[in-house]
């Protein structure tokens, strides 16, 4: 059941992509319209993916790198939906849907099957941990493109050529002002993952803290976005640098979740 | 319906022709009543911006009414036609309701989409209907448009993007720095531009303004128009770090902000943007201030390369608005379309019935030993006859009445029948159709 629902996700999610990349060229309102429509049609059935994978499974579908890919997407697409709700930056949805594309597509490549949890990670704590560690990414994820439109629109500033983008992307401020809500929030969040983390480590094997990879790269991406929320309040660090900073910090992120699910086969090679 | 238009714009003559071509609107009713009456058109409404004069008019010949129009505007104004001639635009029928729909569009406008023109055509139309020069098809038409116009404003962005300098200026502040409200100006400098400058920004809700001129009296008078703050010019720096903006127009012949200086005062606002506007001539500001970081500087050349990139915004959304018109126009002929038609079978009714009366009176003449009854059955036969040999061509008049070459059946039919058509019938038709 799961695997038809992801195959329709994969569609639909490649149909708003492309109306979302028509849009950025032709910028007639109607085709945002038309994307928006495709990406929230997208996410119910996503929905349905992991809610029918999830009691497939009978634990969080998020143990392998195929589960995981997929669950992060969706908490992607859900916090931009709920962004744009409250915000209505609508033009973020042309660059946070290619991404979501890209990570399920990724996602139907892997192995797809279901393994049995290791007796010792069933807990609450899996859920726990795996929604607030996806949400910091998540937030961290719309940082990064955030980033990426300002250091577009400033360039067009700067050049004083204004044409394409420059129409329909916001004001300076207020990327930049979104971009910093959702530093922090990624910060916060990253920082219950990694104490949720810990404490959950400490049920199951018995120790909070063993030098696992996931661990030591957690504190490293810790602290880079530490440092850059540092740079923001008392230097002044903004715009081009910070967002140039923050794409960074993504991609250790994103680099390291990667390689280390590849390496350890999920649920961070803590039971091996 | 012959409608015509004749007239000259911004794009057919200079403005030597423009000007001594124009109408003035206070003694409008002079030209309209010598158009109608002396001239001999049906209907008429007079056009008369800086940038165009048009007459609209009805006839009941094309050809002969455009030669009419164009005596009119030449023997109003005393100029010879042959002179005038060259830079004079004619449209006819469908094209002219093309015209006057993008025209009051400001489709057809100097400046694209300009707002402005929508309130001068409503004018025109004002004046045709105040001296009695505008009937049932310009009363319909001009209603049509302003409807037009209005859907092209709502329904595309044409109207949106700012095409002058002091416009493109604020709405460059608001991609910078999003909402003006709670952020600050500088003059450096209080000419005419400045004040413009000064005006819109106070329009946008900017919190503060500082003004530094040389001569102090002159920022002090200044301030006293607008309510900011004047200060002494050589302290203007010291002021630097608090502004959000910053506008220099003075006559300074050299370099009054440099990028070492604006590095500094960067730091201690904490790199928060800043936006210069530079509309002096020499300028007033190094261009090297544009590669400090977070910094935004633009000239005067670089505002007029803005306005004309918004401007070819702007002509995308015209492509729609051309949409938008063509189906209107297609809208307003079908209902002119008919308002022919009805009277078109009318007379050709009659004009058969009449026929079958005049023929069946002389049969009856020679048979002299009919009963009544047999009279009445003639009468029902010829009745019949005439009504199944119309059935056919009436049922397909209605029906091609709407479509594109309704005019030539109408045409061909009253041709062939030699009809003619009744003027009362005619306005009947029209007034029940104007709703």
């Amino acid at each position: 059941m799961s695997e038809i629902f992801f195959h329709i996700t994969v569609l639909v999610y490649l149909v708003a992509t492309c109306v979302y990349t028509a849009y950025l060229f032709a910028r007639k309102d109607n085709l945002i319209s038309i994307a928006q429509g495709a990406l929230v049609a997208g996410f119910a059935t996503h929905t349905a993916t992991i809610l029918s994978r999830w009691f497939e499974a009978g634990h969080t579908p998020a143990t392998n790198l195929h589960e995981s890919l997929t669950f992060f997407s969706w908490v992607i697409i859900g916090l931009y939906l709920f962004l744009l709700i409250k915000y209505r930056q609508k033009v973020l949805g042309a660059f946070v849907s290619p991404f979501a594309l890209m990570l399920i597509i990724t996602a139907s490549l892997l192995p797809k099957e279901i393994m049995p949890l290791a007796p010792v990670l069933e807990s609450y704590w899996l859920p726990v941990h795996v929604i607030i560690a996806f949400l910091g990414n998540a937030f961290f994820a719309l940082a990064f493109f955030l980033g990426i439109m300002y250091i577009i629109q400033e360039r067009y500033l700067k050049s004083r050529k204004l044409r394409g983008l420059y129409f329909i992307l916001p004001s300076l401020d207020v990327i930049d002002e979104l971009n910093y809500r959702c530093l922090q929030f990624g910060f916060v969040f990253l920082s219950v993952a990694i104490i949720t983390g810990a404490v959950w480590s400490e049920y199951a094997i018995g120790s909070y803290w063993n030098w696992q990879p996931r661990q030591i790269w957690s504190i490293i991406t810790w602290f880079l976005y530490a440092a850059l929320l540092h740079g923001r309040l008392t230097a002044g660090w903004r715009g081009r640098k910070a967002a140039i900073f923050s794409g960074v910090a993504f991609v250790t992120l994103i680099g390291s979740f990667i390689i280390i699910n590849l390496v350890s086969g999920g649920a961070h090679g803590l039971t091996d | 319906m012959n409608l015509i238009v004749v007239g000259l714009n911004h794009k057919t003559s200079p403005v030597e022709i423009r000007e001594k071509l124009s109408f003035p609107a206070a003694t409008i009713g002079e030209p309209l009543k010598r158009l109608t009456n002396h001239f001999g058109l049906n209907e008429g409404v007079i056009l008369s911006t800086c940038n165009r004069v048009e007459v609209l008019a009805i006839t009941n010949d094309m050809e002969q009414g455009v030669w009419k129009t164009k005596r009119f505007l030449s023997e109003f104004h005393s100029i010879p036609l042959e002179k005038l001639d060259e830079h004079l635009y004619v449209h006819c029928g469908e094209d002219a309701v093309k015209h006057l729909f993008r025209v009051a569009a400001g489709l057809d406008s100097m400046v694209m989409g300009e707002p402005q023109i929508l309130g001068q055509v409503k004018d025109s139309y004002g004046y045709a209907v105040e001296h009695n020069t505008a009937g049932v098809i310009v009363n319909k038409l001009y209603h049509k448009a302003f409807q037009v116009a209005k859907r092209v404003r709502t329904e595309t962005k044409i109207g949106e993007s700012a095409v002058s300098i002091s416009f493109a200026a604020v709405e460059l502040a608001r991609k910078i720095f999003g909402d003006l409200k709670g952020k600050s100006a500088m003059l450096i400098g209080a000419g005419e531009m400045a004040e413009l400058a000064a005006k819109h920004l106070i329009n946008n809700g900017i919190h503060e303004i500082l003004v530094a001129n040389r001569t102090y009296e002159k920022a002090i008078e200044f301030v006293k128009g607008f309510g900011g703050t004047a200060i002494m010019f050589r302290e203007f720096p010291h002021y630097l770090k608090n502004v959000d903006i910053v506008i220099a127009s003075t006559g300074s012949p050299t370099f009054i902000i440099k990028p070492d200086q604006i590095q500094e005062v960067m730091k201690e606002r904490k790199q928060k943007p800043m936006f210069f506007i530079d509309i002096s001539v020499p300028r007033n500001i190094d261009p090297l201030v544009n590669n400090v970081d977070n910094c935004y500087l633009y000239d005067v050349d670089d505002l007029q390369g803005v306005v004309v990139a918004n401007l070819q915004e702007r002509n995308k959304e015209a492509q729609q608005a051309e949409a938008i018109i063509e189906e209107e126009i297609e809208k307003f002929y079908r209902w002119i379309k008919s308002l022919d038609v009805v009277p078109t079978i009318i007379a050709l009714r009659q004009t058969c019935d009449q026929i079958r009366k005049a023929e069946l009176a002389k049969a009856l003449a020679s048979m002299n030993n009919l009963s009544d009854k047999e009279k009445k059955a003639l009468e029902a036969m010829t009745s019949a006859i005439v009504n199944k040999i119309l059935h056919h061509p009436v049922l397909h008049l209605k029906k091609e009445a709407n479509k594109i070459e309704g005019d030539l059946y109408i045409d061909t039919i009253r041709k062939l029948f030699d009809l003619t058509i009744d003027e009362e019938a005619l306005k009947k038709a029209a007034q029940s159709n104007d709703d």
